[in-house]
């Protein structure tokens, strides 16, 4: 399982890669795309809708199961990767470049795990 | 009647020590003396079979059955061959209840199948659900699939039936939505209305094909206007139309739905009835209810599953948007099995009929001096008239002679209704009747 060190973690499995700071995109750990197993669907939010940290902001789907995917920061969806909607096997594949949204205006970015935080907490699940 | 009730004493007296109790009644020690019975029940002791079917037959009895019925408003009196009902009531599809334990019951699910498939092809879509329970939920059902953060607005011809519209204020109501209703001109969705009316924040269109005062409207037109403002079309149809009416996706709809009771259901004083939704490949994970899917199972045999349920409430809990767990599985089988009977050159057949029967009976009954279609619309199996004299007085006067007229509305016109089942000589004799009233 890979844990790229460039960039923050929430303990509910997403990555948070900050642009400069106020924004930032946003999607799912190795960790969460090998535990939810093949994705066949993901539903995004649109462009300009509030994230807020902690909420839904969007949904992945598995054969089996339909998980919440929640915001690591607040702030304002600024752009969605619209490949996913057609690919989002894409996830599965390379977690880390299957960004799923990107966030500006971000506030709340504190209690983000470093890559080694992330890596100590997954250890413990 | 025999005692049906599967447990023994012994069983209930077993199951008793097991939970350390030694009467039934205190398994409801919890419930608040205040809310509960304090006399037992006070039912009959039974009765037995002869004197059950006696007690039947005389409520039975109390119906009345017209002879001929040109009342349609929702639910439709078509010929049932006696194939249908008779492979409907074969006892392992009476008994058989939607599927919990699904791929147990590959029958059931097959039978669903079947119906999926033959909605699909009929309304021209490329998914369909296993059923909801009746047009107006479908109808409803179709516009909560529509709504979006920013969406949340339905609108609604008036001229959609009103208990459609009814169901969908419920459901509105429920979520704080809103429901705007598009007003009428000339008993057709009124165009320049709809113009002001789809704002950012509508979410789908509903209109009803034929409408409820049996016109057909211009589907296509509002379909292609609603599109351009991002507002999705919601196609509400009686699917025995579909027979010589373009299918959903050819006029615009996003969502094909509506009542499946003109296929080989019988009225039954107004139900069950069967409500279907269709719709795109897009909206796919938006469909609620059950869904049967074709596999092949680890042998490579054809197999039947439930599919895309990862949605409905049973696993997304409250983040579900529908509250529908269950189908009209027995009903959707027999609208199956109808389907299947009559085939494409029979439904047609059927619904021309109705088609030409119609325009016999309005074409006579506005023969009659004071009767005259009141909209000018095309129209298909129904239609309305204006009449000179009260529309209650020529709903008694049919009603002796064994007639359901056609049903009286608000505004003292009369809203008819003729199917295959009428023959000619009926219509000529209904209308002489009523010209007798209209110029007595």
């Amino acid at each position: 399982m890979e844990i790229k060190k460039d960039r923050l973690y929430s303990q509910s499995h997403e990555w948070v890669l900050f642009e400069d700071d106020t924004t930032a995109t946003v999607g799912l750990s190795d960790y969460a795309q090998s535990e939810l197993g093949d994705l066949v669907f993901v539903n995004l939010p649109q462009e300009g809708d509030p994230a807020v940290k902690g909420e839904t902001i969007a949904d992945v789907e598995s054969v089996k199961a339909v998980s919440d995917v929640f915001s690591p920061v607040s702030g304002t969806v600024q752009a969605i990767n619209e490949e996913l909607l057609d690919t989002p096997e894409k996830i599965n594949q390379a977690p880390y470049d299957a960004w799923l949204c990107r966030i500006k205006d971000v506030t709340g970015k504190d209690g983000l795990l470093t890559a080694e935080e992330y890596e100590a907490f997954v250890a413990g699940l | 009647m025999g005692h049906y009730l599967p447990h023994t004493d012994a069983q209930r007296e077993a199951m008793l020590d097991a939970l350390g109790l030694t009467d039934t009644q205190e398994l409801f020690a919890d419930i608040p003396g205040s809310v509960l019975l304090d006399h037992p029940v006070n039912l009959a002791p039974g009765l037995s079979q002869m004197e059950a079917l006696a007690a039947m037959k005389a409520l039975a009895a109390g119906n009345k059955s017209y002879r001929l019925t040109l009342r349609g408003a929702g639910c439709y009196d078509h010929f049932i061959p006696s194939v249908v009902t008779r492979v409907a009531a074969k006892e392992e599809f009476v008994t058989a209840y939607t599927p919990y334990q699904a791929e147990m019951s590959q029958g059931i699910l097959q039978s669903i199948f079947e119906f999926q498939s033959l909605m699909c092809e009929l309304t021209q879509m490329d998914v369909s659900n296993a059923s909801v329970y009746d047009g107006a939920s479908a109808a409803t059902e179709a516009a909560v699939m529509c709504r979006e953060r920013k969406r949340r607005v339905a609108l609604v011809s008036a001229t959609v039936h009103p208990d459609t519209i009814a169901t969908l204020r419920t459901y509105c109501y429920g979520t704080g939505d809103e429901v705007r209703v598009i007003p009428a001109q000339d008993g057709l969705t009124d165009r320049a209305a709809l113009e002001g009316m789809l704002t950012e924040d509508a979410a789908c269109l509903i209109v009803q094909q034929p409408n409820f005062y049996g016109l057909l409207e211009d589907v296509c037109g509002l379909f292609a206007r609603a599109k351009e403002a991002g507002v999705k079309g919601v196609l509400s149809v009686n699917p025995m139309t579909l027979a010589l009416l373009p299918g959903g996706k050819e006029v615009g709809a996003d969502i094909v739905c509506g009542d499946a009771q003109p296929f080989g259901l019988p009225m039954a004083f107004g139900g069950p009835s069967l409500g279907f939704m269709t719709t795109t490949n897009a909206l796919m994970r938006k469909l609620p209810g059950r869904i049967v899917g074709q596999t092949t199972d680890p042998a490579g045999r054809r197999a039947f599953v439930l599919t895309l349920q990862a949605r409905e409430q049973h696993i997304r809990r409250e983040k579900s948007s529908s509250n529908i767990c269950t189908n009209q599985a027995l009903c959707a089988l027999t609208a199956g099995v109808y389907l299947t009977c009559l085939g494409e050159r029979g439904i047609r057949a059927v619904a021309e009929n109705c088609l030409s029967k119609a325009h016999y009976l309005a074409k006579a009954l506005c023969e009659i001096k004071g009767v005259a279609l009141r909209y000018p619309g095309e129209f298909f199996h129904e239609f309305v008239t204006v009449l000179p004299v009260d529309a209650r007085k020529i709903q008694d006067v049919l009603e002796e002679k064994g007639v359901l007229s056609g049903l009286p509305l608000e505004d003292g016109t009369m809203l008819w209704c003729v199917t295959e089942k009428a023959l000619r000589s009926d219509l000529d004799q209904v209308a002489a009747w009523v010209k007798e009233v209209c110029e007595a």
